[in-house]
């Protein structure tokens, strides 16, 4: 009797299991991926410019842009932080690769240079939120006004085109393709997998969730709960970095509104693709399909000849139906 | 023997006095309650012991050694556990994620260190079956109930083999059903030798376990003495200060 009793019991926990875990991990992220293929299926049949070569090589790279800062930017959500900076930082980022290599210096420390000093950006985050326990709304909105600061500084306002020696490289960087997909979509795949990983099956991934759901018991535990934020931050920012490196050579060449009210978008991929503001909840794949919806409702737009002005009202309005989805959610739970 | 000795503790916040001179000696397999008002310096005391912040004065001996904690880490390692009620318990994460939070186990793979989730299932099934709880490891803690959540802080102080283990309200708002549960894993844990401070505003559940009750009012220890030799009435009047000392 006992056995058949454990037995069942096992059945029932495994069954009971499959049935909270499926639903936990695709229910908002599979909702999101049905309404970003069904938009491009309407638009397939709607417009004829939709499923161009030209437009959807476009749309992917436009995406792609915004689902790298999103895997950061999830990284800070799903901590229980936000980061404001990463429109500045992708600025900041690629105007140092610009000036540096129109000074004549190489990729090769051209781009490990605005690397650096994206992360640069991501400590001086870090440390004043964890140290000197300032609100990370405070500290990145500050930052998000000193970066792009820096960036007009540091070109004297001007628009670079010119990359010296590795001019050819740096273009084909962001603005090429390898084996008919392009290169910052490639990125975008690899740094997926890479922030999947790091998020299920790393200690670092496992204490930022536990730091995001209950920073206390995060704390009490022993988590060294400083240097964890402070990596998240510097993980965000060079996230931000990497795309900033790659649209210099997409756009072939920078101007310092690069990037501007970008956090927005980033913001809104990583709540549409599941990322809680409260903190503790968010998956690396979420973040790129939340990008993808707002990228193909944004070109959408576009195609259907809709005044870009109401660019906003959308990303807008979609941060908001997401959280309130969310908040609709758990109070039926 | 004398699993923990606390000798001539004291603890100031500037101008302010949290403990006063307590001394206090807890045996193995002893369940002492540690009862005060609000302000009496009870959290304080526990902190000390956890090595949340050194004592200003005082020396703190574990097992006969003299111990000097400078983080939580190294308290730890001297086989001390806190229990927080609910407070280090993160909703988010699985019943096996938590009890191994801070401590997970990691495997080889490759040139990279992996979290080994089956073997923390495993060991934490392990666990909640010798607690004699239905919590399984898997489960969200979310969705738990207070005495499965309990089952959860409580095995996370089996895990590391503790020699004292610090409750911090343990009973505090979860039903009258799971107190019972929280007290049997109370006898449990001094059952296998393991001392225990049991910190909590209800009297009831302080005379069923506790062997010892102590009494701090305004940081100073006022008491310390068998349960079965005082009474709820007593250390009432202990803890308002109706009765000076006992």
């Amino acid at each position: 009797m006992s056995t058949t009793n454990s037995s069942l019991a096992a059945v029932i926990d495994r069954s009971e299991h499959r049935g909270v875990f499926s639903r936990l991990m695709s229910y908002q992220t599979f909702w999101v991926f049905l309404a970003a293929i069904l938009a491009c299926l309407a638009l397939t049949v709607m417009t004829d410019t939709f499923a161009t070569e030209r437009n959807l090589f476009n749309v992917s790279r436009n995406f792609a842009f915004v689902g790298i800062i999103a895997l950061g930017m999830t990284a800070v959500i799903a901590s229980g932080g936000i980061d404001l900076s990463v429109g500045s930082t992708v600025v900041l980022s690629a105007m140092t690769v610009a000036v540096l290599m129109s000074a004549g210096f190489p990729a090769w420390i051209g781009i490990p240079a605005a690397l650096l000093v994206s992360c640069l950006v991501g400590l001086v985050n870090g440390v004043l939120i964890a140290y000197a326990r300032m609100p990370p709304f405070v500290v990145t909105l500050g930052m998000l006004s000193v970066a792009r600061s820096l960036a007009m500084v540091l070109s004297n306002n001007k628009m670079i085109y010119e990359f010296g020696p590795d001019h050819v490289f740096l273009l084909a960087l962001g603005g090429g393709s390898t084996l008919g997909l392009p290169n910052p979509l490639i990125v975008l795949a690899a740094l997926v997998m890479m922030t999947g990983f790091l998020f299920k099956w790393t200690r670092w991934g496992q204490h930022l969730f536990a730091l995001g759901g209950n920073e206390q018991a995060a704390k009490l535990t022993g988590i060294a709960v400083g240097p964890l934020k402070v990596s998240v931050y510097v993980f965000s920012a060079l996230m931000a970095g990497i795309t900033g490196v790659l649209e210099v050579g997409w756009l072939g060449g920078v101007t310092t509104n690069l990037g501007q009210a970008m956090e927005l978008s980033v913001i809104a991929a990583a709540v549409i693709g599941g990322a809680n503001l409260a903190g503790g909840v968010g998956t690396a794949f979420g973040a790129v399909v939340g990008a993808l919806l707002i990228e193909v409702i944004r070109n959408s737009l576009i195609l259907l000849g809709i005044s870009t002005f109401w660019q906003g009202a959308f990303v807008g309005t979609f941060i908001v139906v997401a959280v309130a989805f969310d908040r609709f959610r758990n109070a039926n739970a | 023997m004398s699993a923990l000795k606390l000798a001539n503790i004291s603890k100031h916040f500037g101008a302010i006095q949290a403990l006063n001179d307590v001394s206090l000696d807890i045996a193995e397999g002893q369940v002492i309650g540690l009862m005060g008002d609000n302000g009496a310096g009870k959290s304080t005391l526990v902190k000390v012991i956890a090595g949340n912040f050194p004592p200003t004065m005082g020396e703190m001996f574990i097992a006969g050694q003299k111990a000097d904690f400078h983080r939580p880490l190294d308290a730890q390692r001297a086989g001390i556990e806190v229990v927080y009620q609910d407070l280090a318990i993160c909703n988010n994460l699985s019943a096996a994620s938590n009890v191994f939070l801070g401590r997970e186990l990691t495997r080889q793979f490759g040139p990279l260190r992996v979290i080994d989730y089956a073997a923390m299932r495993a060991r934490s099934a392990e666990l909640f079956a010798r607690l004699k709880s239905e919590t399984r490891p898997r489960d969200l803690v979310k969705h738990m109930s207070g005495g499965q959540r309990q089952a959860v802080a409580i095995a996370r102080t089996l895990l590391s083999d503790a020699k004292i283990v610090l409750m911090d309200e343990p009973t505090a708002a979860i039903s009258v059903r799971q107190v019972a549960e929280v007290l049997n894993l109370i006898r449990f844990l001094r059952d296998q030798g393991i001392a225990v401070v049991l910190i909590s505003h209800r009297m009831p559940d302080v005379f069923e376990v506790a062997d010892n009750i102590a009494v701090l009012r305004r940081g100073r220890l006022v008491a310390n003495k068998r349960a079965s030799e005082s009474s709820p009435e007593e250390v009432t009047g202990l803890i308002t200060g109706a009765i000076e000392a006992a």
